[in-house]
């Protein structure tokens, strides 16, 4: 019968010999398993003499710890550097890749677009729309531009074949949301209306029959032209930044008096025409069924396809409607 | 309009300072500066040389070789890309170091191997007329080798490109512009009356005029001239038509011209001997009657058209647009009736745009004529032509029509400044005004004024009308900028954010926003197999752009074939956009859709597309039922249901369909109406805590007709499983010749667990089996084992 001693030793030696984890486990097996020597001389101790038999118990027990510990060591050793073995056959190089999932692109119009709503919505505005296609009443009749008018033949405008010829057409500015907002709405009213207009036009860099337009409309009690005024400098220290400044210029549309044009000045010093706006006209104002002398009330109108083809260095208005993936992806 | 600055220094001498300040000044007042020009300067060095001879250049077909004598009688060579000139004629040459207006300096160079001494001058390169092409050919008799200023009468002079507003008829004239700038720079304004003197028998002995139409003819002047000069008109004058755009023609249409430019009054002169009796009427034309105008074209006219007639009722001219053949003056005239008159703008826009005459006579009619310039505009027509030998009847035939009496205007001075946001008094509003001819006077409390409206402005005749003078003279940019408050919290609309929310989860997933143009060509719709075109546009510039959509399907095919053209294929892009499929009110439908284009996909992935949007939006009981949809594939296509109403549809692009566009990739297709999508019922289920308890997860698999939606068979599961089913889904599909023709596996992932225990072996065996049983049942399917 092996003496405890000498059964640690060769544990010991067994552990060492065995390089991984399932050479261990046999060990684990021929060390302590059911027919290991260990076993067998615990099962021999029924025979010894009580005291004999409480000291070699006492020994066998001390070399039992003794074997499992160092089984447990050398397992952990040995786990330690599998694991280590396993991470570094894992080593991947992490640029091969050869799926490319694709990112979704939203159009610089809609980005541009909803920046603009941002803008406004920030500064208390609610965000208004109206039909593509609408009314001659609606283009025209209620923003004072009487049947007939030479104004309206600053809009080229495009009809389509619905009722009466001349009554349906694709609206020529979004402000026709003006005048149904007006007529829908109690006053006050701080509402921008962006929308897609038409106009007979020939596509070139600069032209498309299709384009977008962003409205803005304030009706209030006392509402000045120097809130106009204000209200644009505001919109240009926000959405194009410190150093943008704004002025207006005193132009001519049917729906506002006094009527501007308003331009943006850059760092730079140079001039970017941008859009339209005055005061609204009082007979707006009735054609809405709004009494001008109670309320008063200002609009301002630009294009969006301009805005985003300056934000985005683009130099041709087709770009934007070509759905060129080489286009839409760099945005 | 363009004006110059020495013409304008003509009613206001003290206009001064800076070329750019001017400009400035005049933006600032609404007479928006395009451009401002400097003329008949940078001149020097340009002299008046005649042409000896021409030749071709040996070597080069766009350019000959001309000799030219710059006076001193020797042949000098210059190269030259303009063919029009002849032997004899005078030419501008610009000589050996001139430097050019545009900078440009001139040498004595080589071309192609001949040397040339100096450039030939168009109009266009020293200021004189928009001709870039040709040799600008100057008047005989000019002395050769005299400075070309000095030859013409050119003066070093600006000029001011403005854009005038249709709210503006004064500033259709040189005088108007002057009257603006002057109040605004606080300086003189003065227009000197005509000097005229009439001789022999008096106009109103040799002609006569009737109207007919006294709403569209408020006044028609009339004098009568004899001895008109039939050459070409004075230098000076030529030079400044040159400048402002109009190309001298002789002595009577060139003054005629003049006298619009400078006092905004059209005016038309008709051969005397050609007009019976001197007699001239006007009417509406009659529907249907003919007229030649000056140009030779023969006009059909309308009731809406208003006619200048003779003794005997026959039109010979179309009022402000263009005077007739018949009567137009020759070399050979010498009597001349000169008319002015004021015509309604509505109707001169009318006819000048039905009739694509657009002029600039009915330019300034149609914004509204000043009727008080007619006779001063007939008597500095009489003066000018005095200088050139012209002489006049004595007297004026002034027949008026219906001329409305002009009400003042009353301005109440708080409403003014409540609209400007100014704190100006009355006294200071009116200062503004009485310089541009608005006539004041304060009324009692002096918080208004009431204002007399110039015959000039026709446009303004309300209280926000002057409101308007006030602000433009006091300057925009002199009104303090404030930004008013809103107790309104800005925000979007749920639609509006879910719009966005869309957006974001389409991109998020990898789709591309596309912008197709809403507009169809004709068999578009066809072509992509949707049917009959939509509602048409009327007057389309191409047909192309003829005819709206009914859905979102021909524009992103478009983009997807245009891409694949490209060979970029697979590609995924999403629209929101409006579209009219049909029907409507007093306004034609007008549906918000969405759609999904997903090249290189089967239809399933439309579905999964479906599920994640439906899912997005909360929507109750989304659905697919299978069937087929126009335009798509018949077995991969089905309806979009939201709450058991049909949104949309979804599947895969017929191929027929993808042949048409030359599509070679499976094409999955996802369109629902937006609208209806946002509005059908939506919202979470009712929020139910995690169970604390381990659930139990078994699979079922089914054999299943065809017929039967892998949908249908889920939901048969949920039903059988009750509350203990926590989910269902499909994870696996097969077909085997095992299984049959026409019959496929579906195996489903169940899950069951419970709030408020573990679900024991029995329970689970129990759900389990009315799972199955309730799918054998209901679908003719059979449990595979």
């Amino acid at each position: 019968m092996a003496e405890p001693e000498q059964l640690v030793v060769e544990a010991e030696r067994q552990a060492a010999a065995a390089t991984t984890l399932d050479e261990l486990s046999a060990v684990r097996t021929a060390l302590t398993g059911k027919r290991s020597p260990l076993v067998a001389a615990r099962k021999a101790l029924g025979n010894m003499e009580p005291d004999a038999r409480k000291q070699a118990g006492q020994a066998l027990n001390a070399a039992k710890a003794s074997i499992d510990e160092i089984l447990s060591a050398r397992e952990a050793e040995l786990a330690a550097a599998a694991r280590t073995a396993q991470l570094a056959a894992e080593r991947l190089d992490l640029t091969e890749v050869t799926e490319h999932p694709a990112s979704g692109h939203l159009h610089v119009i809609t980005q541009t677009w909803q920046e603009l709503e941002d803008v406004f919505v920030g500064m208390g505005y609610r965000v208004a729309e109206g039909p593509e296609i609408e009314s001659e009443w609606y283009n025209f009749g209620a923003l004072n531009f009487p049947l007939g008018h030479p104004a309206r033949d600053m809009y080229d405008t495009l009809y389509v074949d619905y009722g009466e010829p001349g009554t349906t057409l694709l609206r020529t500015h979004t402000s026709p949301v003006q005048a149904r907002v007006m007529e829908n709405q109690e006053p006050p009213i701080y509402v921008v209306a962006p929308g897609r207009c038409f106009r007979q036009d020939t596509a070139d860099a600069t032209h498309m029959p299709v384009f977008h337009q962003i409205e803005g409309l304030v009706v209030d009690r006392d509402t000045t032209l120097g809130d106009l005024a204000g209200t644009i400098e505001a919109f240009t220290a926000a959405y194009f930044g410190p150093g943008f400044t704004s002025r207006l210029r005193p132009s001519y549309f049917p729906f506002t008096e006094p009527s501007a044009e308003f331009d943006i000045q850059r760092p730079d010093g140079t001039w970017l025409e941008l859009g339209g706006c005055g005061m609204v006209h009082p007979n707006v104002f009735k054609a809405c069924g709004i009494d001008p002398e109670q309320w008063q009330g200002f609009a301002f109108g630009f294009g969006i396809d301009r805005l985003a083809l300056i934000r985005f260095g683009i130099d041709d208005l087709r770009e934007l409607w070509t759905n060129d993936m080489r286009f839409l992806g760099q945005f | 309009m363009k004006v110059l600055l020495s013409w304008l220094r003509e009613f206001a001498p003290d206009i001064d300072g800076e070329p750019e300040h001017l400009a400035e000044v005049l933006s600032d007042l609404g007479l928006a500066v395009e451009e401002l020009s400097y003329v008949g300067q940078g001149l020097d060095g340009i002299v008046v040389a005649e042409v000896l001879a021409t030749r071709p250049h040996p070597d080069a077909d766009r350019i000959h070789l001309v000799d030219v004598d710059a006076g001193d009688g020797e042949a000098l060579q210059v190269c030259c890309g303009a063919f029009n000139m002849a032997v004899g004629d005078l030419v501008p040459l610009a000589t050996v170091g001139t430097t050019m207006p545009g900078g440009m300096e001139i040498a004595r160079r080589k071309m192609r191997g001949e040397w040339s001494n100096g450039m030939l001058c168009s109009g266009a390169e020293i200021g004189m007329g928009d001709d870039h092409e040709g040799i600008l050919i100057l008047d005989q008799g000019l002395s050769l080798g005299v400075p070309l200023t000095e030859a013409l009468g050119i003066h070093p002079d600006v000029l001011f490109d403005l854009e005038v507003n249709p709210n503006r008829p004064d500033a259709m004239s040189v005088m108007g512009v002057a009257r603006d700038l002057a109040a605004r720079l606080g300086v003189a304004f003065a227009v000197t009356a005509p000097g005229v003197e009439g001789v022999g028998q008096p106009a109103a002995e040799r002609a006569a005029v009737s109207i007919a139409a006294p709403d569209f003819c408020r006044r028609f002047g009339v004098r009568v001239l004899d001895n008109v000069p039939s050459g070409p008109s004075p230098r000076w004058m030529a030079n400044r038509l040159l400048a402002v755009g109009q190309r001298p023609i002789n002595a009577v249409v060139d003054l005629s011209n003049y006298v619009m430019f400078e006092l905004g009054q059209p005016n038309h002169t008709y051969d005397l001997d050609l007009v019976p009796g001197g007699e001239l009427g006007v009417r509406m034309a009659h529907r249907g009657e003919q007229l030649t105008t000056l140009d030779g074209t023969a006009r059909t006219l309308t009731t809406y058209d208003g006619v200048i007639v003779n003794r005997d009722d026959e039109a010979i001219g179309l009022a402000g647009v263009m005077g007739g053949a018949s009567t137009e003056i020759s070399a050979d005239t010498r009597s001349v009736l000169l008319e002015a008159a004021w015509w309604d703008p509505m109707t001169i826009a009318r006819t000048a745009r039905r009739l694509g005459l657009r002029s600039e006579a009915s330019a300034r009619f149609e914004r509204g004529a000043d009727p008080d310039i007619i006779p001063m505009a007939l008597d500095r027509f009489v003066e000018l032509a005095a200088a050139l030998g012209a002489t006049t009847s004595p007297g004026m035939i002034d027949a008026t029509g219906n001329r409305p009496e002009p009400s003042p205007v009353r301005v109440r001075t708080p409403r003014a400044n409540s609209i400007l946001g100014t704190e100006l008094s009355t006294d200071e509003m009116t200062a503004l005004l009485e310089p541009i001819g608005f006539a004041c006077e304060t009324g009692g409390d002096g918080q208004e004024f009431e204002v007399s409206i110039p015959s000039w402005r026709l446009d303004s005749a309300t209280e926000i009308d002057v409101i308007e003078e006030v602000g433009r003279l006091h300057g925009f940019s002199n009104i303090k900028r404030t930004v008013p408050v809103t107790e309104q919290a800005g925000a979007l609309t749920p639609q509006q954010q879910d719009r966005r929310g869309i957006r974001a989860l389409f991109t998020g997933m990898g789709i591309t926003e596309a912008m197709p143009l809403p507009f169809l060509a004709p068999g578009d719709l066809a072509r992509a197999g949707l049917g009959d075109d939509g509602i048409t546009v009327t007057n389309p510039l191409v047909a192309e752009e003829s005819i709206m959509r009914t859905s979102l399907r021909p524009g992103l095919l478009k983009a997807v074939a245009y891409n694949a053209a490209r060979r970029t294929t697979g590609v995924s892009l999403f629209e929101i956009g409006r579209t009219n499929p049909g029907g409507g009110g007093e306004l034609p439908a007008e549906h918000e859709h969405l759609a999904v284009i997903v090249a290189g996909q089967e239809a399933t992935a439309a579905t999964a597309l479906w599920r994640r949007l439906a899912r997005h939006l909360a929507v109750s009981n989304p659905g697919v039922v299978n069937g087929p949809v126009d335009g798509l594939h018949p077995g991969r296509s089905g309806q979009v249901l939201a709450d058991g109403q049909p949104v949309g549809a979804l599947g895969e692009i017929d191929p027929q369909v993808l042949d048409a566009y030359e599509i070679d990739e499976r094409v999955a297709w996802l369109e629902v109406d937006l609208g209806a999508l946002l509005e059908a019922d939506r919202g979470l289920a009712p929020y139910r805590a995690p169970s604390r308890y381990p659930s139990s997860d078994i699979d079922l698999a089914f054999t299943v007709p065809d017929e039967v939606s892998a949908d249908e068979v889920a939901a048969t599961i949920a039903q059988a499983g009750g509350e203990l089913l926590a989910s269902v889904s499909l994870f696996d599909v097969f077909r085997s010749e095992q299984l049959g023709e026409g019959r496929r596996s579906l195996a489903y992932a169940l899950r069951f667990e419970a709030a408020d225990r573990t679900l024991n072996d029995a329970e689970v065996a129990a759900a389990r089996q009315s799972c199955i049983d309730a799918v054998t049942a209901a679908h003719n399917a059979t449990l595979r084992g």
